[in-house]
């Protein structure tokens, strides 16, 4: 249960109706949409009836036989949560035999429930206590000798919450929430009767179980039988602030349920529209990094890599920081530095430091993490449809008929949207997976993918231009919207080009590996299957061919008329909380924020009258080019906020030497992480429950992000990067957020309506935010697309130089998993690691027969780039001639096998493709060895306290 | 140690012949323009004049597309 309940209004709101009801409840009339239960107009009234098994993010149940109501007419006393409201009728909450009935029922539970109120975790916010006193129980009859639970043992093995089922009172709500809701299914009742219990898969225990912690079961359970640890350590929350969870680009917001100035928990909020009251693991639990001993929290200088850090005063952090930028500048030139945005930061994080590098350091040399993930996401949409976004909200899968998952993996990167997603699987839309591996979606508890398109690694643009032919030589293109909505010379151009034979199924089956009768089966379901919907993730973008997949992807969703509305779109699922939000911010080295080139005089004046000063017109490097210009000798210094690109960025050694080729590297980070192996100004960070901002997520949904508590490091990250310009001589006096929102908004036409005012009066607002929509668009091209017309653009099939060989005959692609985020910086820092302790290789049983690996081998990994060891999973969830692994963990470092390969338009890195092979091993490779004892020299920090 | 590591001259020269390929599909003539508009839009100067510096001192490196592209930034230059 919740610290101060959010309104629980015991039963879902009635289906989307037209008509109304009315009916008398105590005396009272209420009119009510048509098909709401007695339940929820009750307590729409304001008249709550006692409840323990129904709660209104569940389908009624009916179990506790609580909420028992007399209705004139009928007999009996029907339970009121799953007694849908008609017309006239006439409802008694409360009567004698009501109160009766409803204290008999209590009375039971509490004879078999250990009577430890005062000392108990929950004593004062758990359900069961608040009905027992609304019942008005003063005693129990049956004495608490017989036959009882109080025994039952505790399962303590998950690392955030316990289950004591000597609490439980089998009201079934965690079971529900992890169907329902989260749509594992890991959760059952087992035995029956008085012998009833709630196991977690076959009573193995949480942590061994099926159980991915999602928290829907802690959140469901009406007393303390499943409760966070943390609770149990601190107590019971005492306020909450509502606040953006920092980790994936689904955005949930949690209530930040706070103990004085200690964070307590992280509940999710019902109110949140983007998580709609869910979570993941990830957002609910693995916040313990923020009070991590590896954080640092005082500012470090030192001359040379080689040398110790050095503990510094924050003026005398800054003040050295601006004048090497300065020296720099003035022996090397103003394009001889540079700096990097972070998605992990907020709006206002990152376009302060987008600004400082405009104005202060006078050129263009910005780039973000987007560069190295989504960057063809905004290429590709950018050039068909005209905005750099995906196109839906999330509430559109509710309409979706069928589901198009290309080169995502949502349960394990975007859990809180596949869940999502997967109820409306469950209600029957149909889905198709695009991907090499076999994803968890494609075969999970209740939903099975209509087709799963195993494509060979690399042939994405070959697979969608065959789903294309198909679309086009059966006649099943949408030719009214294509009239309509596009330009039909364009059109008929690619239609023209997609007929083509060779770009068949039948011609492209051994080159992408799928087979031609599967991808016209999944071709035709997409195109006649009702509302269409594309999700995609890094698996599309990742390629040599990321912007061409992209717009072949959007050619698809045009050709079959699926932009528009709900239901249907291209949805890229950004992979960091604010990747929308840092695109749109103007961190590339082309465009300003709201995506408007350098080179554009009047939008360049715009900023240019903000700023006062000019402004360079020429683009400036992208972070790989930043690199080759370092170790040229011509790029000297970089300005790294909140990025890790030493272990996130491909070829590591290439990435080493452009670092180690420079004379000043600035990380302002919360860890000493492994890029900060190469600096020579340590500027410690603030987390996301330390400062105020906001992040967009995957939607374009603009959400608050709230303080909860003071920064340990004494600055929040935004306070930072203006101390660095003051310093530069550069006049910022922002004294909160809110004001730099403001600027964006004055300078960035689709944030117009965009301010703090705005944001808490809504909750939300998803860009465009205009004078025409005030609101914000949740559906983007509805009447025409922002770019005028939709564009259709051929997109050739062009093979990847990467290739495999003799030397290295195994494709191996890579991914994350549920538990951990990214570089691990902060999820390998909590007890997540519980779940995933190291990175693993998944390599196909026959592959590993060849190689004579079995099962938890160390195994050597090489490629063209270079070579790690780590350990053999083997799986057939990976195709043969195929190897996966995620890159979660420095020791394994799965960049130095990655190459320098990247997309033909962004450089996005080709993560997703890389010859390799594979062999037995006994121990770490030469390089990770000899990089550990580079890392623990990099990492020395003297011990003379500070100024 | 790596042994994909280019130069950075072989990395701008590959870059453009990569950008050709995929604009080839629309006939040499609007993809050297597409290949010229592309690498005018999203490279920075030094590495457009070291493009081109390229292009004087081994034209054979490009393909026919990149080629007339990068001849076309080089006229554009001055």
């Amino acid at each position: 249960m919740a610290w101060i309940s959010e309104t629980d209004l015991g039963t879902k709101p009635a289906p989307d109706s037209a008509r109304t009801v009315s009916l008398r409840i105590d005396g009272d009339t209420v009119t009510v949409p048509e098909g709401t239960s007695i339940m929820r107009a009750a307590a729409l009234r304001g008249t709550n009836i006692p409840k323990l098994c129904a709660t209104d993010r569940l389908d009624a149940f009916g179990s506790c036989r609580l909420c028992l109501v007399e209705i004139e007419g009928r007999a009996g006393y029907p339970a009121s949560c799953t007694t849908p409201v008609t017309e006239g009728m006439v409802v008694r909450t409360e009567s004698a035999k009501l109160a009766k009935l409803r204290r008999g029922v209590m009375e039971l539970y509490i004879s078999d429930h250990p009577l430890d109120c005062l000392t108990c975790s929950a004593n004062g916010d758990c359900e069961l206590q608040d009905q027992a006193g609304a019942v008005g129980l003063r005693d129990v009859r049956y004495g608490y000798d017989g036959a009882n639970h109080l025994q039952a043992a505790k399962d303590e093995s998950n690392p955030y919450f316990d289950f004591d089922p000597a609490k439980c009172i089998v009201c079934s709500r965690c079971v529900r929430a992890c169907d329902e809701v989260q749509g594992t299914f890991a959760l059952t009742i087992d035995g029956s009767g008085f012998g009833s219990k709630v196991v977690a898969s076959a009573d193995e225990g949480f942590l061994p179980s099926e159980c991915v912690s999602c928290g829907a079961c802690v959140q469901a359970c009406p007393t303390s039988a499943l409760i966070e640890k943390t609770v149990t350590d601190i107590g019971t929350p005492d306020r909450a602030i509502v606040t953006t969870c920092a980790y994936c680009g689904v955005g949930c917001t949690f209530r930040a349920e706070m103990r004085g100035e200690q964070l307590v928990r992280m509940v999710p909020w019902k109110e949140g529209k983007a998580n709609r009251g869910h979570s993941c693991v990830k957002g609910r639990f693995a916040w313990g990094y923020a009070n991590h001993r590896d954080r640092i929290l005082n500012p470090m200088i030192r001359e040379s890599v080689d040398q110790p850090w050095r503990e510094v005063s924050w003026d005398e952090a800054i003040a050295h920081t601006a004048s090497e930028f300065r020296r720099i500048q003035a022996k090397y030139g103003t394009r001889s530095v540079g700096g990097i945005t972070s998605s992990r930061c907020t709006n206002e994080e990152t376009f302060l430091v987008q600004k400082l590098i405009r104005q202060g350091f006078g050129n263009n040399n910005v780039d973000t993490c987007a560069r190295v993930c989504h960057s063809p996401t905004g290429y590709g949409l950018s050039t068909t449809f005209g905005t750099s976004a995906g196109t839906q909200d999330f509430d559109s899968v509710e309409h979706s008929d069928v589901i198009m998952v290309i080169g995502a993996n949502p349960t394990d990167g975007h859990p809180v949207f596949a869940s999502r997603m997967k109820q409306r699987l469950r209600q029957g839309a149909r889905l198709i997976v695009v991907d090499p591996r076999r994803i968890d979606l494609v075969h999970s508890p209740h939903v099975d993918a209509a087709h799963h398109l195993p494509l060979k690694p690399g042939t994405n643009v070959a697979v969608l231009t065959a789903m294309a032919h198909v679309v086009v030589t059966e006649g099943l293109a949408d030719e009214a919207f294509i009239r309509e909505r596009c330009d039909w010379d364009e059109y008929s151009d690619w239609a023209a080009f997609v007929a083509q034979p060779e770009r068949s199924p039948e011609a492209t089956a051994a080159l992408t590996g799928v087979p031609a009768a599967d991808l016209r089966a999944a071709a035709r379901l997409f195109a006649t299957g009702g509302n269409g919907a594309i999700y995609y993730g890094l698996g599309v973008t990742e390629h040599s061919q990321g912007s061409s997949t992209v717009m072949a992807i959007a050619n698809l969703a045009m050709a079959t008329g699926n932009i528009g509305r709900e239901g249907v779109g291209v949805n890229p699922l950004r992979g960091q909380n604010n990747v929308q939000g840092s695109c749109d911010m103007g961190s590339f080295p082309h465009e300003y924020s709201g995506y408007r080139h350098v080179s554009d005089p009047a939008t360049r004046t715009l900023f240019e009258t903000a700023w006062g000063v000019s402004l360079d017109p020429e683009p400036g490097l992208r972070i790989p080019n930043m690199l080759d210009a370092a170790t040229d000798g011509t790029f000297k210094a970089l300005f790294i906020q909140g990025e890790d690109i030493l272990q996130s960025d491909p070829n590591t050694h290439h990435v080493a030497a452009g670092l180690a080729a420079m004379e000043c590297v600035v990380v302002q980070d919360l860890f000493l992480n492994e890029t900060a192996n190469y600096a020579h100004i340590f500027l410690p960070g603030s987390t996301f429950l330390e400062k105020d901002g906001t992040f967009t997520n995957a939607e374009r949904r603009i959400q608050l992000v709230r303080k909860v508590m003071d920064p340990l490091n004494g600055y929040a990250d935004w306070e930072i990067v203006q101390l660095v310009a003051q310093a530069l001589g550069l006049d910022w006096q922002y004294t909160h957020p809110s004001e730099i929102m403001d600027e964006i908004a004055a300078l960035t036409p689709t944030f117009a309506k965009v301010s703090y005012l705005a944001l808490e009066e809504h909750g939300s607002l998803q860009w465009p935010a205009t004078d025409a929509a005030p609101l914000g668009t949740p559906t983007m091209h509805v009447d025409g697309f922002v770019r005028g017309k939709g564009k259709f653009v051929v997109a050739d099939y062009v093979p990847t130089d990467e290739r495999t060989g003799p030397r290295f005959p195994l494709l191996l692609t890579t991914g994350r998993i549920l538990s951990q985020y990214n570089v691990g910086a902060q999820t390998r820092r909590t007890e997540n690691v519980a779940w995933h302790a190291e990175d693993r290789l998944e390599i196909h049983p026959h592959d590993a027969e060849n190689r004579g690996l079995r099962d938890g081998d160390w195994v050597s990994l090489r490629s063209r780039a270079g070579e790690t060891t780590l350990r053999a999973l083997i799986t057939d969830r990976v195709a043969p001639g195929v190897v996966y692994t995620t890159f979660h963990h420095p020791d394994t470092q799965a960049n130095v096998i990655t190459t320098d390969y990247s997309d033909w338009a962004t450089n996005c890195p080709e993560y997703k493709v890389t010859a390799v092979e594979v062999s037995p091993s006994n121990g770490p490779s030469e390089w990770q060895r000899a990089y550990a004892d580079q890392a623990a020299r990099a990492r020395r920090i003297e011990t003379e306290a500070a100024e | 140690m790596s042994d994909t590591m280019m130069s950075t001259t072989d990395r701008l020269v590959y870059m453009a012949n990569q950008i050709a390929r995929n604009f080839a599909i629309e006939g040499e003539e609007v993809a050297i323009e597409a290949t010229r508009r592309h690498i005018r839009r999203y490279w920075d100067p030094l590495m457009r004049q070291r493009v081109i510096a390229s292009l004087a001192a081994d034209p054979a490196q490009f393909s026919d597309i990149a080629r007339g592209a990068v001849e076309a930034l080089r006229d554009a230059a001055g």
